[in-house]
This record gives structure tokens, sequence and C-alpha cells, in this order.
């Protein structure tokens, strides 16, 4: 049971929800940096919430299903087409023995993700199966895919179909994704302050084109500390807004370095970070303050907003049988 | 006395800030407060990382329940700690792991600049670093990239204003006043002054890392033979 990468896409890695305990040695966390739709499209491919999809970023693979397969795709609204037919994301999909599919272009955001029933089948690097691509290890051989790389899939076989099975029912990815520009991203207070004290939240800001799982870098009305001191390294995290000496923000995704010598400026809070990680190059975004509970209270809710969509794809599943 | 003061660093963890400079004695309070705290790590805990002047604690933030804030539970935790006594430790209890290079030549392309820099020989800049006693402040910029704190001061020199394209993995550098190891083939900014042949880092290993946080390192010279 095996997936064969007849095309790569631009930058498609294997993540799964990353690595954890391993900063003190330098290791970043990776995994897939929507999270919320990595999840979602693992439960509508039947696997756990946390098993190993491909991330597909702004240009999608091609690819060819040896074996029937069960697949989902969330997160960017991406074209996709198995032999010549159209395939909509957010709903489970079953594709005969021989089945190529093409993922072309995000139209709306910035990283789809595609689970397939059973998972991908990849040797388990740190606690994780996730691509660390700038440790150069973890998914398949610590890089993004290339043609030829051949994907074993986990034991579990799906039911042979003789035609492509489309559900006819999906899962509404509001509010937790919202594709929409620009579009606004709660932050936390980080340790160092801006002068005017709320120039983060007032101004507009500009995804620039050196963005990466590293962090996204942003344009916009250079802002300037309220104290200038010199700084020294320290650790850092995913979410953190660093502020470089040319004002302009990087807000640190998941393949974060550990540590960092900018000041922090905020963190983006974890319920936004999926709809961070759908912008684009060029998309414009704005900063909202955001208190610690609050934070934690919309963590909590969007984990158990997954949690019900959890139970309503097992009924559904139950009902469908 | 371990004074400190802390942070949050986002929704993931506290940062416990012991000093605003880079020094050996403030780091090795760093990691003698990592020692204590590790000894007796509570299971929501999930990594202590230490950094030159201060220390974050990452928290499990997997829970669900909206009342209980999992960095106000960790804050409380540290509160009740008795932690007066950690910065009288010393944490460099293990013998200082010796690290072969082979020094100049083509495992070391700017052996002689530092040397230039220094305004001493190449024999002397190698006999200097090879006398320091130097300590992991710190893991970071790659996986197993160990910061080295212990650095003769004579020997200190700028990063290059262009950073080499490629690094050998093993190279020994100095970039300011410290010196590191660069695991992995890569860019970088460091003057570099020779090689080792340990492998600093192999995510394969059940211990990636060769060198751990705190762990005191010496250099030892070694020729082309003695380093195979």
């Amino acid at each position: 049971m095996s997936i064969e990468v007849l095309a790569p896409g631009l930058a498609t890695t294997v993540q799964d929800d990353g690595r954890v305990g391993l900063r003190h040695l330098g290791i970043g966390s990776a995994g897939a940096l929507d999270l919320y739709s990595h999840a979602v499209a693992n439960l509508l491919a039947g696997n756990a919430a946390d098993a190993a999809t491909l991330e597909v970023a702004l240009s999608g693979p091609r690819l060819r299903f040896r074996k029937p397969a069960r697949i989902a795709l969330c997160g960017a609204e991406i074209d996709a087409e198995v032999d010549g037919t159209a395939i909509p994301g957010w709903r489970p999909v079953q594709l005969p023995a021989g089945s190529t599919l093409v993922l072309g272009r995000c139209r709306k955001g910035a990283r789809a993700y595609l689970a397939v029933a059973g998972g991908l089948a990849l040797p388990d690097t740190l606690g994780s199966a996730s691509t660390d691509l700038r440790g150069g290890f973890g998914g398949v051989h610590g890089r993004a895919l290339a043609a030829g790389d051949v994907l074993e899939l986990g034991a579990e076989g799906v039911p042979a179909v003789e035609r492509l099975s489309i559900a006819p029912w999906w899962i509404d990815g509001t509010p937790d994704l919202d594709l929409s520009v620009p579009s606004r991203i709660r932050v936390l207070a980080g340790g160092d302050a801006t002068a005017p004290v709320d120039a983060l939240f007032t101004g507009r800001w500009r995804v620039a084109a050196a963005s990466n799982r590293q962090g996204l870098r942003l344009e916009g009305d250079a802002l300037a500390l309220a104290d200038m001191h010199e700084r020294i390294s320290e650790p850092v995290a995913p979410g953190t807004v660093q502020l470089p000496p040319d004002g302009c923000p990087i807000v640190l995704l998941a393949d974060a370095q550990t540590h960092g010598g900018y000041p922090r400026i905020g963190h983006a809070i974890r319920a936004d970070r999926p709809r961070l990680a759908q912008l684009r190059p060029g998309d414009v975004l704005r900063f909202a303050p955001c208190t610690p509970a609050e934070a934690h209270a919309a963590a909590c809710a969007q984990r158990q907003r997954l949690t019900r969509i959890a139970l309503a794809i097992d009924s559904r599943r139950g009902a469908d049988a | 006395m371990t004074g400190f003061t802390i942070e949050r660093l986002g929704e993931e963890a506290l940062l416990l800030r012991l000093g605003e400079r880079i020094d050996d004695d403030t780091n090795r309070r760093v990691h003698a407060l990592a020692a204590v705290i590790d000894a007796r790590r509570p299971p929501w805990l999930c990594d202590i990382v230490p950094a030159y002047a201060s220390l974050a604690l990452f928290v499990d933030d997997d829970r669900s329940d909206p009342d209980d804030d999992p960095l106000q539970h960790a804050e409380r935790w540290l509160q009740a700690q008795d932690l007066a006594a950690a910065g009288d430790r010393d944490p460099g209890h293990q013998p200082p792991l010796e690290i072969p290079v082979r020094y100049g030549g083509e495992h070391g392309p700017d052996l002689e600049a530092v040397a230039a820099h220094a305004d001493i020989t190449a024999e002397e800049v190698i006999a200097l670093h090879t006398a320091g006693d130097y300590r992991v402040a710190m893991l970071g910029f790659a996986p197993g990239f160990p910061y080295l704190l212990g650095l003769d001061p004579r020997l200190a020199m700028p990063r290059m204003d262009t950073p080499r394209a490629r690094i050998p993995a093993g190279s020994v550098a100095i970039g300011g006043a410290q010196t590191g190891i660069y695991p992995r083939e890569s860019p970088g900014g460091w003057r570099i002054l020779g090689r080792t042949p340990l492998v600093l880092f192999d995510p394969a290993r059940p211990a990636p890392a060769l060198l751990e946080p705190g762990r005191r390192v010496r250099f030892v010279a070694a020729t082309d033979d003695e380093a195979a």
C-alpha cells in the first residue's frame, strides 16, 4: 500500500503534531503549521487527529495511489482533481486503486493538508514523523517531497471502490479557520514594549515573500521599541512576535529556532495560529490585543469544537456504513 | 541566592530571567536552577530550556479546563518551591568532555586570521583555545549547536561581515566572545579554527545531542591520525 510522488509540489512536507520537550537541545517543534486543518483532515480520513499528513504549501503535488484509499483535504482552498474529476475539501473521498490525485494551486489560504486513511507510515524520529527542514531529519529524509519518492501507508486497508466516491456531507472549518483577509490575529503582550505601546495593533501588516515555516515576515510602518537597550539570546516559542532592528515584525511559526536575541513584542495566540499559517505572501493582517485568560479560553473552545467534530464524523460514518 | 523574575512566553512557557548579561556566574546559576527544577520535575513540565541568563519552562498546555490556566498553575508551583539555595550548587559535576580538534589548514581556514586579529601566533591561538574550561551555555541556532562560554578574551573576534555559504559539520569556530561547534553543514559567519570528528548531533541516537546544556567541555589539539 503506497503512494508514488509523480511531482512534488512547491514545498510539500510530512507533518504531524510535532516534537515536544527537545527545545533544550536546540530542536524545534516542527509539525503542521495549521494544526486545526491537519486534525480535521485526519478525522475525516478515519485517523487519529495527530497522524502524519502531507502539508502542501501554495502549490501541490501529483500523487498516484497504487491501492484504494480514503483521503481528506482540509485547510487552504486548493484545486484538486482525481483523474480529471474535481474533488472538494473537508470531506472523505474514496479513491479506486491506481488513481492519480493532482493538487494544483491554493486559491485561498496557503496550506492544505492531505490525510490518507491508515496514516503515512514513516519512522518516528525523536518522537515524531514531522519533517524538521532546518535540522534535516524526520519526514522523508528530512526534506520536502521529491519526484520519485514513495510513501508507505499504515496497515489499515480500506474497502475497494470501483469509482471515485465523494461523501455528500462535509465539515465547516469556521470559525477556527477563516481564510478571509485582512486576517485578525490576537496577540498576548511580550516582554518588550513598542513606542507608542499600541503601535503593533494600529498598523496594517503585509506578509513578505521571504516568509516560510520558520516565520512570517511582515511589512508595514516600521515599529520602534520603548526601551532600546541591548538584549541577549533568550528562549523563544512558536507564536513569538520578534522585532528585528529594521522595525518589521516576524511572527515565529512551528519551525522557529529555539532561541532568539531580538526583542519580543508579543505572542500570537494558539487559537489563531491556523489562520496565521494560511496567510500568503502579500496578504494583509491586523493584530488585536488579548489577555492570557482570553487566549486560554479561545484555545479551550477550539479544542472543544474539534472534539465535537470528531464525534460528528464518527456518528456520520456509523450512519454511512 | 537565585533571584529571578518571571515573565510569560506566550501560552506555552514561563521565562525565568536571572540576569541581562552574558557572564559565567549568571549562566552557572541558570544551569544550577535548571538542575534543581529538573530534580523535582512535575509531570506537566515538558521542557526546561536554558539560555545565557534565563530559563524557559515549557508546560503541557493540552488541558481543556477553561478555568485552569496551565501557566498560572506552573507559576504557583514555582513559587511554592524553595529555590533559594539552587544558585550555590555547581551544576558541572561531570568531568569536562574532551573534544579533539584538528586546528588550522583546510580544517580551520580562519586560524591565521584569528591569530592576526589577536596579534599572536597560530600556535598561541591553539594553546589558548585548548587551555580554556568551557561550559555549554545553551544549545540553539541549529539542533545540537553548543554556545560555549569560557573563551579567553584575547581570542574574541567579531563575526564575518558576509557569512560563508557552507561550513562543514564539526567546525569549531569563534563568534565574538564565544566559541561553538557546527553540528551540521550550514551557512555561518563564525571564524573557523578547526574541525572535530565527533558527531555533535545525530537524531538516530538515544541522546541526539553530544553536549547537554550546562556540560563542561575542553578542546584537545589532535593530529589528523589521532582524530581519524
